[in-house]
Parts: structure tokens; C-alpha cells; sequence
């Protein structure tokens, strides 16, 4: 908030630099706006920091033991290293730990490139002896597939809790919690069942947030661009960026800087695009040719059969509907309105249609129409 | 909204009547979760159990129809237990007497026999509501949808300026808007009695200014809602339709109805992305593009004006409606519609729009910008009503309300209520029907049944079932599940597969002309009668 006070200052020292970071800030946050990167993995903006991964470990002057740097709160005076030899151990066998029952085979990983435990294992490095020493029987647990949006590998699954908190803390919804215990522990709906008989809403928040490979969309492609617009769904508003390949949209995701949803979306906004290239769609002016039409519609194929691609400008004869060009269509319809001029015309505009169209067709009604007959679905 | 969506996350108290927040708006339900995990009290009125309840602190299950009732109870503790906001009222507000004496005169034993709520429960949420700041109201369509809608929204503004909580930040009535663009519909005067802005068209002045701007001579009379359209239709004195990515054939109230009167018409033209079921009854159908093919802005709901940016070139041989809607006007002579792009549009639009005067594409590039904006120089207003109201004299009007029933109530033949709502996975009727994921979640209709009533019917779970109301019958699956009351039925509209509207009551709201799809009487029957159709006992009906 713009209008709030400024917070206090604390002053500390973080690998012998000096820092200041607002009161009640981690030690993460401080080092971070000050350029100094500590590998996080069960961290995550937005959610409580819960500390479970200890890969943020880090070391504080005068006390003992490490602290995770993702929750241990700034204090004046501190003194913190984030970076040492023994800390590179610690982190090198805590990682070698989660890898240890990690299905680790990145080939085969749709996650592979944007994986968040591969740039761990890049960064930070592991000892091959002693991870085969450490390795367990490979999980060979089912994939729940049966969400039509998304899948949940537990084999990859590294227990992180991103998603479990996000759909506590964020969606509201709690489909999904840490089930079982010790090594069998793993994330599971209520009663283990598959996500489509939980309670879970398919927002797919969860999977947007997931480090690894473990809950991971269906397809996964990348866009060559992307366009920032609006959802088309509800009148939240939501900010979103439509992911563009050739001329077809293939992802959608919440814009970030937008007010209204920082970056969230719910299951329509981030799957419902897909009917923008629906095989359903209209693709064709239609007319249904009574008699003046014969004219118009000779010579052209009759379709119409209902569920067609409309893309095309269609006219009905005789019941059917038949193809038109937009000439034809534009012609038609201007040389019929004509006659209906004043009272005998209404009009219902369109709650999906943009400020624009809506200003444009009411004014076409009151201007060229000759009457106030026109609404719109507001109230339904 | 009288406030932000983000606001709502920030408020102490949050009192959610007649929406399904996080099944049709998700974001804003998470909102209340935020709030909720923030310590805000949360109070929910719903005759269902939907999605919020779980995070509620009391939850009023009124019967369908009754929220006057309950509103006014909850208004009479306030001021009997004097929780009131005396200062506001006095500096901000007119009529508080009248109010006072209507409330006054309504007791809560008769509000708990109404409503079904006791009252121990009516008084807890009216402490809560009044004594926790800032407290703000949500509410939809649950509201609006009534023979008496306008009357609901009244009351729930009532109970809003009794304890001050409007103008604020947090703070505030907030009707969540249903549709993503049906705000900017009705600020673009898409409405019968208003051009854009809200300017009233019998307003002599207003006409001449648009008379002057178009060029062209416009009428004073003001048309016909949506309802009035169809019943005009029917009884041909509309002739020639022209409608744009609408269907009403599955979502108006009683839509055999409005079925017959499109059949009586002479002329409809349809504009959509689809071939829907409205759009197989016209005479012409023109292919629009979507919202990623083109240009142009939405306000929603909270009166943000955001951009619409194409993100790729129209599909098939499509066009933009605006394109359409110009090539339509200029073929039949007209002047003023010579546009080469939607933003010279908007150039139009704000010099006549004196809420919208400051939106250039330029200023709403990054985030949106909330209008009343009336010049380029105002940043926008995130909440209204902060100084004075839009009343002539710009104090807070209370108004007496009465309860009045609905107007359709249960009977010996029709025992059940049947209430209307939206799916979390579909929107209205058919753009996410189109999805194949979409309907794999959910692909067909389910009426929810309270276990006592299926009990009593001999349903199963799962069974396809009849639903019978005065207008119609559908058929859907039974879901037997206690998120209804006893007595309550409930369905969505999304399928054409089951038309639900087919069921619906088209009583319309006296003033804002909003038919009754909240509450209809209906009766359930088995698609089979086992016990006819086996031991041939026979039930007295055939
Ligand atoms: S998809 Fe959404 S509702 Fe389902 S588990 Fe993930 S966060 Fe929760
Ligand atoms: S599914 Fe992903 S987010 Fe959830 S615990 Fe496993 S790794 Fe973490
Ligand atoms: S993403 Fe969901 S909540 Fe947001 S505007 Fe779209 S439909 Fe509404
Ligand atoms: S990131 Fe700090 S403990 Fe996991």
C-alpha cells in the first residue's frame, strides 16, 4: 500500500555485507534484496513458509545449529553466512536425501528445463557414491490422471507442501493435505481417491506452483508469444496472458501485475480458452433463404447441419441454412432492417461483447434504427 | 461494486448473501478465504450449502425468497440493541424514521417462521455484522433474481447505511456482476432507458447532446427490457430481432415461451462465435470472432476498464462484431460509423460519457483504471460513495420494506422449490461447453436433492429424473445430497441437453424488470415408477 508508513529499518550483516531489511522480514527476504541468492525449494512468494526442504539453511553468528533462512525472521544486529564449506555439505546431502527417492529420470520429464530441483542439482551438486548408498527402491506409485486438465506423478513428488498450502491458503479449498507418514508420506485428497471425486476445483493453482515434475498440466508447450488481455469468463476481470503459437492459442496464464488477481486464475480462465478453437465454431455467414434469396444463394452448398463451424456468414433456405460471403451477408441484412425501422425493431446487445461493440450496437439501434429497444442480459 | 475486489481481502466482517462466490467468482472467493485467514468474521445467507459456509462463522439458512424477512430482522436487533452508527445516519443519511418504524414493527418470531432461521442465529449475525468495522456485503444474483429483487437490494443497502459501513475502504455494498462484460453493457447504454453513461434518454438536454454528436434525430420514448422484448415478440408488435452473443432460448426464464415468440418473428439476425440454439432459429447468422481476435476493453465488476488485446487473427472467415455492427450501418446509409480501429471507438465514447471522460487506451494500458474518471487528469475512483451519495441531495436514502412472498409458491401438486445456480466448471451456456476438459469435470445436468425428500420419493443417487414445473417438464440425474434444504431443489442452466429455464418463472421484478429464476414450485417424479411398472400396485397416478 502507497499510503502506508514506512516500517523501521533493521540493519544486519549478511557475508560481510551490510544489509537493511524491514522489520519482520527473513533472513531470505533480506538477502535477496540485496542480491545474494540461497537456494529455496520449498519456499514459495505468497505462502506461509513452513521450512520443510532445509535447503536454505544458513548460518547466524553466536547461535547454534543452521537456520533456514526461509523463515527465521531478521534481527537487529544479526550476523548471517549463507554461503561456507559445511553449509555446501549440509545442503549437498540434504538434496541428496529428496533425490534419494525421487524417480530421477529427466529425460523422460516433461518438467525438464524449468525443473526447480534440476537447477538445485546444477547448482549445488551431489556425490554419486554416496547417493547410490543412499538410494532406495525407485516408488513405483499410480499416476493419477484422471483430472482432464492435469496429472499427479507422486514418483516426482518431493513433499515440498507448495500445494498443499496453496490450495489451503489461497484457492480456500483444502482438496489435497500430506497423507501417510515416514516414507510412505505423500500428498493425497481426502481418503486417497483421484483429484476429479475430491473436493478439488481443477483451479490448476497448485500445478502452476509445483517445483518439480509432480503435478504437471497434460500438454505442456510453449508459446512463441504472448499477449496480455482479460478473461473473457466472469466480471472478476482477471488479468491474463493468452500464450500464442502460429496463430493458435495454447496456454493461458494469470497476469501477475494485474490488481484484480496478482497472477491467480481460476479453472475457466486458465482452461476455458480452449474455446476459441473449438471445431464447433462459426465460420461463415449463414442466411436461411426464403425467396428474395434465391438470387443470393444460388449456385452455394447447402450446410447447416447444427454444430457446423461457423466461420461463414450462413442464410437459411427452406428451413436450411446456406453459405454466404460477407458481402451478401452485410447486404441482406442491411436491405431487410430497413423495412423495420422504428417500432417493430429490438435489439439485445451482448455482456460479452467488448465497451466498444456495445457502444457501436446501441448506437446503431437509437441512431440508424430509430428506437430504444434494446437491453442486454444483465439480468439473468 | 462499491469497492475493490482486493478490499475485500482486507475486511474485518464479510457478509455474503445470494452468491455462490467461489463457484462463480473464484478470485473473489478467495478473497473471503484471505479475509477469513486474516481473523475477519464471515457471515453467510444461503438456503444452500455452498462453498464459503465452511469458513463461516454463522451461516443463515433461510428458505428460498425470504431475504427481506430476514434482512429485516436483522436490522430491527441493531437498532433495538442500538449498535447503530447515529453519527452517519445523521450527517449521511435521510428517511431513518420511516425505516426505523417499518422495522420496528416486525417481530423475530415472525422473521424465524419465515425465514427458517431462529433467531438466536438472526441476532448473533446482526451483532457481529454491526459491531466488527469494516464490515462489507457481497451478494449476486441470489438477490437479484426475484419478483422482488429490487426490494432485496434495498434491504441490503438499509442495513449497510444502519451501521455506516459504506464509502470506506473494506467497506461497502458490493453486487458481485455476473458476466464478464455486463457492466460495460450497461455503462455503454446497452438498456432501454439510458444512453452511455446512465444519461437518461427521455432527458431533453441529454438527447440534443447525442443528437448533436450522431447527427441525427433519436427517440424520446424509452424501449422494452428483455423480458418485455420477447413477450413483444409474441404478441408481434416486434417484428425484426437483432441479437449479439446471446441465448435466450436457454438462458431466459420460461424459455418455451421464448421459444414461441422468436417463431412468431419475421426477421432474426444472430451475431455469434456459435451456432447455438438461438442462433438455429434465425434467419441470418453472422460469425463473430472471440475475444482473443480483437481489440477493445471490459469493465468489470468492479468498475475497472481493462484492455481486450487480440492475440490472433480471426478464425475461419470470421469478423469483429464491431466491424459487423459498422458494415451493417454504412450499408444502410448511415453516417458515423466510419471507425478503422476500437480505440477511436473509445474516443467517441468518452466525449459523451462523462464517467468514462479520462479512459484513453493510452492510461488503461497497464492495470485498468475505475471509473467515475471524468477527466485525464483523475487517477480513478477505487471506492464510491466516500462523500457523498448518488441521490439528489447526496445523502443515503433508507427505505421501508416490506416482505412480500414469491410470486409463485409451493402447492399440493408442486411441492418443491426449485432455486437456480452456476456450476464452478461452466459459465452461463456456451462458450465452456465447448471445452472438452470442461465437460469431462461435468458434463450433465445434476438436480440436487435433500436425502429426506429422495427419501420420500423412493429416488436413488444417479437416477434420471422428471422435473416438473407449470411450464415444463426436463429430465437430469438426480444428485441426492444435503447441500439443499429439505423441501429445496436445485439445478444450473448450462445444458442444453436439460433446459432448465424451461422450468423457470418469468414474474418480473416491477422495476428492474429481472424475472424470478431463483425460486419456481416444481415436482420430481421418477422416470420409472418400479412400483407401477413391477408389482402393478399402482400409486393413484398412472
Ligand atoms: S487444482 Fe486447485 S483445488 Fe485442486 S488441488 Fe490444486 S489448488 Fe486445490
Ligand atoms: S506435488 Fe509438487 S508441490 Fe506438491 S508436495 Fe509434491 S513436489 Fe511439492
Ligand atoms: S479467471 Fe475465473 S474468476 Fe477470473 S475473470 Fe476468468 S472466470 Fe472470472
Ligand atoms: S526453502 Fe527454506 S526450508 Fe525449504
Amino acid at each position: 500500500m502507497p499510503n502506508q508508513p514506512m516500517t523501521n529499518h533493521i540493519s544486519l550483516n549478511i557475508n560481510g555485507l551490510d544489509v537493511k531489511a524491514p522489520e519482520g522480514a527473513t533472513i531470505l527476504k533480506a538477502a535477496q534484496g540485496a542480491g545474494i541468492y540461497i537456494p529455496t525449494l520449498c519456499y514459495c512468494p505468497g505462502l506461509t513458509p513452513e521450512g520443510t526442504c532445509r535447503i536454505c539453511l544458513v548460518k547466524i553468528e553466536k547461535k547454534k545449529k543452521l537456520h533456514p533462512a526461509c523463515r527465521t525472521p531478521v534481527e537487529e544486529g544479526m550476523a548471517v553466512i549463507t554461503d561456507d564449506a559445511e553449509i555446501e555439505l549440509v545442503r549437498r546431502v540434504t538434496l541428496e536425501l529428496i533425490l534419494s527417492d525421487h524417480d530421477f529420470n529427466c529425460l523422460l520429464c516433461p518438467k525438464s528445463g524449468t525443473c526447480r530441483l534440476q537447477e538445485l542439482v546444477n547448482r549445488i551438486g551431489f556425490a554419486e557414491k554416496r547417493l547410490n548408498r543412499l538410494n532406495r527402491v525407485a516408488k513405483d506409485l499410480p499416476v493419477d490422471t484422471s483430472n482432464p486438465f492435469f496429472d499427479f506423478n507422486p514418483n516426482k513428488c518431493i513433499q515440498c507442501g507448495i500445494c498443499v498450502r496453496t490450495c489451503r491458503e489461497i484457492v480456500g479449498v483444502a482438496a489435497i493435505d500430506m497423507g501417510y507418514r515416514g516414507y510412505e508420506l505423500k500428498v493425497s485428497t481426502f481418503g486417497d481417491k483421484p483429484f476429479t471425486e475430491s473436493v478439488c476445483v481443477s483451479c490448476g493453482e497448485c500445478v502452476e506452483r509445483c517445483p518439480v515434475g509432480a503435478l504437471i498440466p497434460k500438454r505442456i508447450e510453449y508459446p512463441t508469444r504472448e499477449v496480455k488481455t482479460t478473461c473473457a469468463y466472469c466480471g472478476v476481470g482477471c488479468g491474463l496472458y493468452l500464450g500464442v503459437r502460429g496463430n493458435t492459442v495454447i496456454r493461458a496464464r494469470g497476469d501477475c501485475e494485474n490488481p484484480v488477481n496478482r497472477g491467480e486464475l481460476c479453472i475457466r480462465g486458465r482452461f476455458g480458452y480452449k474455446f476459441i478453437h473449438s471445431p464447433d465454431r462459426l465460420s461463415s455467414p449463414l442466411v436461411r433463404a426464403y425467396d428474395p434469396l434465391e438470387r443470393i444463394a444460388h449456385g452455394i452448398d447447402e450446410t447447416g447441419r447444427p454444430g457446423k463451424p461457423l466461420t461463414a456468414p450462413l442464410v437459411k433456405r427452406e428451413g436450411k441454412f446456406v453459405e454466404v460471403n460477407w458481402d451478401q451477408a452485410i447486404k441482406y441484412v442491411a436491405s431487410t432492417l430497413v423495412h423495420y425501422k422504428g417500432d417493430q425493431f429490438a435489439a439485445v446487445s451482448s455482456a460479452k461483447c467488448t465497451n466498444e461493440e456495445n457502444y457501436l450496437f446501441q448506437k446503431f439501434v437509437r441512431a440508424v434504427m430509430g428506437t430504444n429497444k434494446i437491453d442486454h442480459c444483465a439480468r439473468l | 461494486m462499491t469497492n475493490t475486489i482486493p478490499e475485500i481481502g482486507k475486511a474485518a466482517c464479510i457478509f455474503v448473501i445470494g452468491s455462490n462466490t467461489a463457484a462463480a467468482h473464484p478470485i473473489i472467493g478467495r478473497q473471503i478465504n484471505r479475509a477469513v485467514g486474516n481473523g475477519a468474521k464471515l457471515i453467510v445467507a444461503d438456503p444452500r450449502e455452498i462453498m464459503v459456509c465452511r469458513m463461516a462463522d454463522v451461516w443463515l439458512r433461510h428458505q428460498p425468497g425470504t431475504d427481506v424477512a430476514l434482512l429485516n430482522a436483522i436490522a430491527r436487533v441493531i437498532i433495538e440493541e442500538k449498535l447503530l452508527d447515529t453519527s452517519f445516519i445523521k450527517e449521511r443519511c435521510e428517511g431513518f424514521e420511516a425505516f426505523e418504524a417499518a422495522v420496528m414493527a416486525w417481530d423475530l418470531s415472525q422473521a424465524e417462521e419465515i425465514t427458517g432461521v431462529a433467531a438466536r442465529q438472526i441476532a448473533e449475525a446482526a451483532r457481529m455484522y454491526a459491531s466488527t468495522s469494516p464490515a462489507t456485503i457481497l451478494y449476486a444474483m441470489g438477490i437479484t433474481q426475484h419478483s422482488h429483487g429490487t426490494d432485496n437490494v434495498k434491504a441490503v443497502a438499509n442495513l449497510a447505511l444502519l451501521t455506516g459501513n459504506i464509502g470506506k475502504p473494506s467497506s461497502g455494498v458490493n453486487p458481485l456482476r455476473g458476466q464478464n462484460n455486463v457492466q460495460g453493457a450497461c455503462d455503454m447504454g446497452a438498456l432501454p432507458d439510458v444512453f452511455p453513461g446512465y444519461q437518461k434518454v427521455d432527458d431533453p438536454e441529454i438527447r440534443k447532446k447525442f443528437e448533436k454528436a450522431w447527427d441525427c434525430k433519436l427517440n424520446a420514448t424509452p424501449g422494452l427490457t428483455l423480458c418485455e422484448i420477447f413477450e413483444a415478440a409474441h404478441s408481434g408488435k416486434v417484428k425484426a430481432l437483432y441479437l449479439l452473443g446471446e441465448n435466450p432460448v436457454l438462458t431466459e426464464a420460461d424459455t418455451n415461451f421464448v421459444e414461441e415468440a422468436i417463431s412468431h418473428l419475421e426477421l432474426l439476425v444472430v451475431q455469434d462465435i456459435f451456432l447455438t440454439e438461438t442462433a438455429q432459429m434465425a434467419d441470418v447468422v453472422l460469425p463473430a470472432a472471440s475475444f482473443a481476435e480483437k481489440d477493445g476493453t471490459f469493465t468489470n465488476t468492479e468498475r475497472r476498464v481493462q484492455r481486450v488485446r487480440k492475440a490472433i487473427e480471426p478464425v475461419g472467415n470470421t469478423r469483429s462484431d464491431w466491424m459487423i455492427i459498422c458494415d451493417t450501418a454504412k450499408n444502410m446509409g448511415a453516417k458515423g460509423f466510419d471507425f478503422n480501429k476500437p480505440e477511436e471507438i473509445m474516443e467517441e465514447i468518452r466525449s459523451l460519457t462523462p464517467i468514462y471522460g479520462g479512459i484513453t487506451y493510452e492510461r488503461i494500458d497497464e492495470a485498468g483504471v475505475q471509473w467515475p474518471c471524468p477527466d485525464t487528469e483523475h487517477s480513478g475512483t477505487p471506492y464510491l460513495y466516500a462523500e457523498r451519495f448518488t441521490t439528489p441531495g447526496g445523502r443515503g436514502q433508507f427505505t421501508p420494506i416490506s416482505y412480500t412472498p414469491s410470486a409463485e409458491v409451493t402447492s399440493h401438486e408442486y411441492p418443491l422449490i426449485l432455486t437456480t445456480r452456476r456450476s464452478i466448471f461452466h459459465y452461463h451456456s456456451t462458450m465452456s461447453r465447448k471445452v472438452a476438459g470442461l465437460n469431462t469435470l461435468r458434463g450433465e445436468e445434476q438436480v440436487e436433492i435433500n436425502p429426506v425428500d429422495a427419501a420420500g420419493l423412493e429416488i436413488e443417487d444417479g437416477e434420471t429424473v422428471k422435473v416438473v414445473s407449470r411450464r415444463g417438464t426436463v429430465r437430469a440425474k438426480a444428485k441426492i445430497s444435503k447441500i439443499t434444504p429439505p423441501g429445496v431443489v436445485s439445478m444450473t442452466f448450462h445444458y442444453t441437453e436439460t433446459r432448465t429455464n424451461v422450468l423457470t418463472h418469468s414474474a418480473l421484478d416491477p422495476i428492474a424488470k429481472i424475472p424470478e429464476l431463483k425460486v419456481c414450485a416444481v415436482k420430481i417424479e421418477r422416470e420409472i415408477d418400479y412400483r407401477t411398472e413391477y408389482w402393478g400396485w399402482g400409486t393413484g397416478k398412472d
